[in-house]
């Protein structure tokens, strides 16, 4: 198996292609361009269909449009642009429909900047669009876990009939790693017989996500939740490191999770009983993980990238059993090993409350550190 | 009676259920329905046919229509369709849109659809409110109109000029055939026929986007029963919308309609 050297966005194009990818539709911003890029190129090159759209909106409603054909199709955005795009995503979800969305996330609110941020979990995890529904959300923490899960994504969006987000950050978007490519998968070009356009399907086929009698709606969402409770058993997916004799974890994912684990080694050659959790799914999230943890380890320091989006879901899960610390960096800056190994520390030699809120900590000496800019 | 003396002059197209629309009673949400029912039976596209259907009062057009639709987003029908018809290129596919939805909420997604010249057909239900919410103002409602949000008329100094949707995407170069019909009496909807039909054949012979306009009643929030509906319509609108053909791309021109 040949490596070769690629960007992140450029590398999940490719698999995506190889994964049988049929259709994409997107629209230029950083930093994620790079995918889009690579797709104009490719995909005409192998008679496949590429649309730059008119706007984010545009790009998820083609979206929509082409996997109610039920064949393999993705969009790829930055923070703004998925934000836009939650309308679909929910219209998606809500007729059921198996689709592939890539967030690589940058510094927000609003405009921001276009620096590595993993601010969009509240958004992606827990929904930024209307309604009941749940997105399984894939963080890769390198180039080559970008590559394996993108065409792990197309799996699980069909063979769950979902929405499928594989959330990266600025920082995997834009670095070069070496990575062995997938094979090219057969490509499917006839829709299966639940999608519009099939010559399989006995009956012609409605797409809606419309329940006018909210009896059905419930019914309908009674549905989806007993399918989203499948795939909380069957698809969780977790790194552990060092968890063994771990007395105490770091928990963090993607770019935070793997500049975490360069602070748990130095932890450890300093002799301290440190592991790292780097959670794979955030959705569904490695719970009973996290909590058999709880039941055995000292103390958690989450890691991210964010004001502490994933912290809210540890705390819940910790119920009070061990202090929960957190570390984090905000509006695109990336922590240093060194910080998270300050932090590891001062876990240690803390006070062990578990009372204690991680944030409201953090945050004070963010003060002091960054300060307010006032 | 012997059976030479019975002649069939009008029955149900096949591309159209046997239920009975919601649409209130001469709301000619349902002759446009017939008409793309008739034309698609016709050209034998029935089968091969997916809709988009809006948001809006069509809401539930696929409950008639009878063959693959699906349902889009406000406004989006025209991004949904390009996502179909780029994924499956043999198929028609069309979408059917309110003016609120096409030209209000949609109006990014139906100029770029038709300056791509997405191989798709449009067919644009203008009866200048917004229906299915109880009447308010549209992009497509006339100065001066009443309306539920408009109570005093459309004030054009506050509340802008009403857009002409056909005249609007006949300047873009991606747009093959658009052109603008009335369903308010019957010389305007055997019109409204052959317009869709050319839309539709543009569409098979991939010759471009294709649009047809259509001058429509709503006989409960204009708050007049249907004759006068109608009346108004052809008094009030058509001065507005004239009906005709405002983009016949040379390729569509030189197109031959089998059958016809
Ligand atoms: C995002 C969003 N905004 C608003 C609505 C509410 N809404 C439903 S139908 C409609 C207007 C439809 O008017 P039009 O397209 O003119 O169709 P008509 O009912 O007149 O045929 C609106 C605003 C919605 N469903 N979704
Ligand atoms: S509200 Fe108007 S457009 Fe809607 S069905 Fe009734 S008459 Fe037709
Ligand atoms: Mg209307």
């Amino acid at each position: 198996m040949a490596l070769e050297l690629i960007k992140g966005n450029t590398a999940v194009a490719e698999a995506a292609m190889r994964a049988g990818l049929v259709s994409y539709f997107g629209y230029p911003i950083t930093p994620q361009t790079e995918l889009l890029e690579h797709l104009s190129a490719r995909m005409p090159e192998l008679g496949r269909a590429f649309v730059q759209a008119e706007s984010e909106l545009g790009a998820i409603n083609m979206v929509y449009g082409a996997a109610c054909t039920g064949l393999r199709t993705m969009t790829s955005s930055s923070s703004p642009g998925v934000s836009l795009m939650q309308e679909g995503i929910s219209y998606i979800s809500g007729t059921e429909l198996p689709a592939v969305i890539v967030d690589v996330v940058r510094g927000g609110p609003g405009l921001g900047n276009i620096a590595p941020s993993q601010a969009d979990y509240t958004q992606i995890v827990h929904g930024g669009g209307h309604g009941e529904y749940h997105l399984i959300v894939l963080a890769p923490a390198s180039v080559q876990e970008a590559v394996d899960l993108t065409g792990m994504a197309f799996d699980l969006a069909e063979k769950y009939r979902m929405v499928v987000c594989l959330l990266l950050d600025g920082f995997l978007g834009q670095m070069m790693e070496p990575v062995v490519m997938p094979d090219f998968q057969p490509v499917r070009t006839t829709p299966p017989e639940w999608a519009v356009g099939s010559p399989d399907s006995k009956e012609r086929v409605v797409l809606t996500s419309i329940n006018i009698d909210p009896p059905n709606q419930e019914q309908f969402n009674v549905k989806m939740m007993t399918r989203w409770e499948e795939v909380e058993k069957n698809e969780v997916r977790y790194k552990g490191y060092y968890l063994d004799d771990a007395e105490y974890v770091v928990i963090g994912y993607g770019t935070a999770g793997r500049i975490a684990l360069t602070a748990v080694r130095a932890a450890r050659e300093q002799g301290h009983k440190i592991g790292l959790l780097r959670p794979i799914s955030l959705s569904p999230f490695p719970t009973r993980a996290v909590d058999e943890l709880a039941d055995r380890v000292k103390g958690f320091l989450v890691v991210e990238m964010s004001n502490g989006q994933m912290l809210d879901d540890v705390v819940s899960i910790a119920a009070r059993r061990v202090p929960v610390d957190f570390y984090g960096r905000m509006g695109g800056m990336v922590p240093y090993p060194d910080e998270i190994a300050n932090a590891i520390i001062e876990m240690i030699q803390g006070e062990h409350d578990v009372n204690a809120d991680g944030r409201a900590k953090w945050l004070a000496k963010m003060r002091e550190l960054v300060g307010t800019g006032e | 009676m012997t059976e030479a003396d019975v002649k069939v002059v009008y029955k149900r197209p096949i591309g159209l259920t046997d239920l009975v629309t919601h649409y209130c009673p001469g709301c000619t949400h349902g002759v446009a329905h017939r008409l793309i029912a008739e034309v698609l039976e016709e050209m034998g596209e029935l089968n091969n046919t997916i809709g988009v259907a809006p948001v809006g009062c069509a809401v539930f057009a696929y409950n008639y229509l009878d063959f693959d639709f699906v349902e889009a987003a406000h406004g989006r029908a025209p991004a949904m369709a390009t996502g179909i018809k780029r994924t499956l290129p043999h198929k028609t596919v069309f979408t059917y849109q309110g003016d609120g939805d096409l030209a209000s909420m949609g109006m990014g997604e139906i100029v770029a659809a038709a300056s791509r010249g997405e191989q798709i057909t449009v067919i644009f239900i203008n009866n200048t409110n917004y229906g299915m919410t109880g009447g308010q103002m549209a992009p497509t409602t006339l100065p001066g109109q009443k309306t539920s949000s408009s109570p005093l008329g459309r004030d054009v100094e506050t509340q802008g000029y009403p857009i002409r949707t056909a005249e609007l995407l006949a300047t873009l170069d991606g747009a093959a055939f658009v052109a603008r019909r009335t369903l308010h009496d019957a010389r305007g909807i055997r019109m409204a026929k052959r317009a869709i039909r050319t839309a539709f054949e543009v569409q098979k012979q991939g010759l471009g986007f294709s649009m047809v306009e259509l001058l429509s009643i709503c006989p409960t929030n204009w708050g007049l029963n249907t004759t006068n509906a109608r009346q108004w319509l052809a008094e009030h609108m058509l001065p507005y919308y004239p009906v005709g053909d405002f983009k016949v791309s040379t390729a569509v021109s030189e197109m031959k309609i089998g059958g016809n």
